[in-house]
């Protein structure tokens, strides 16, 4: 492995993560806003492989398993809803979905 | 090596950018896709070889899926795509987007202001990773099953179907009335 500057690590994960945060906000479909949740989780975990390969610790690593594990208990939870949203309203725009009834 | 990084790393911005832009969200899943793969290979030059396997098999491989399947199962059609590509105006899209314009470039400026450090030129392997995660992080490993398990519960409640040949008159506890 060659040692890389850390700030282009770190710079690409930032620029993943503001691309994550850019779909988040213009996408309207909840899907779409579940999938750019995903990237901006995977460029923060990113940042972290980054900061543990610059101290030649594990944790980093370790944090990244953990940023899994959330995301995937967050996916499943969160397309659930999904489809219960679209059970019950027949539409996934979130503009729609502005209040609760009964 | 620093080749092998700049194609990945572009590669990974390229993909994500189009996942966010497309209409279909199948496409999108399918982007996104290749920008995990991509980061795998970024994580692989950073000296993390699991963690780049681990990135393919549960990220790309499992989540990824696990929309494609929910995509499958809601079926958005084609007129779902054409009223959001409508509804939305080009100038309301780009005046959005310019706000992570912004975080990009004062992310840029915190991270280039002080260089001169460096990521290290060692693998840190699974044998590294592991002695690391059941040792010192052994009770993050007991929370996150915890989490898993109460995630397994959640989805699954959350995703039954009520029973068609009830007469709708519950008990009142199962919330599913549309």
């Amino acid at each position: 492995m060659t040692a890389f500057p850390l700030e282009q690590a770190l710079a690409l994960s930032g620029l993943l993560f503001a691309i994550g945060l850019a779909g988040v906000i213009t996408r309207r479909s909840m899907i779409m806003v579940l999938l750019s949740t995903e990237i901006m989780l995977n460029a923060a975990g990113l940042a972290f492989i980054a900061a543990g390969s610059r101290w030649m610790q594990a944790d980093g690593q370790v944090m990244f398993i953990f940023i899994l594990t959330t995301a995937a208990a967050e996916v499943s939870v969160g397309l659930a809803l999904v489809l219960r949203q679209h059970h019950c309203a027949k539409s996934l725009d979130i503009d729609a979905a502005g209040s609760m009834k009964g | 090596m620093k080749i092998i990084f700049f194609i990945a790393a572009s590669l990974a911005v390229a993909s994500s950018l189009a996942a966010i832009t497309r209409k279909k969200a199948i496409h999108a899943i399918l982007f996104l896709v290749v920008s995990f793969m991509s980061i795998a290979v970024v994580f692989y030059t950073f000296g993390a070889p699991f963690i780049a396997a681990l990135e393919v098999i549960t990220y790309a491989g499992a989540i990824m899926v696990l929309f494609v399947f929910a995509i499958m199962l809601i079926d958005p059609g084609v007129q779902a795509a054409r009223k959001e590509q409508l509804r939305q105006s080009r100038i309301v899209l780009a005046a959005s987007a310019s706000l992570s314009l912004a975080l990009v470039g004062e992310l840029a400026f915190t991270f280039f202001k002080n260089p001169g450090r460096h990521t290290g030129n060692a693998v840190l392997s699974a044998v590294s990773v592991g002695t690391k995660l059941y040792g010192t992080y052994l009770i993050g490993v007991e929370l996150a099953s915890m989490l898993l398990l109460s995630g397994l519960i959640g989805a699954y409640y959350l995703g039954r179907r009520a029973d068609p040949s009830k007469d709708g008159k519950g008990t009142g506890n199962d919330s599913f009335s549309a």
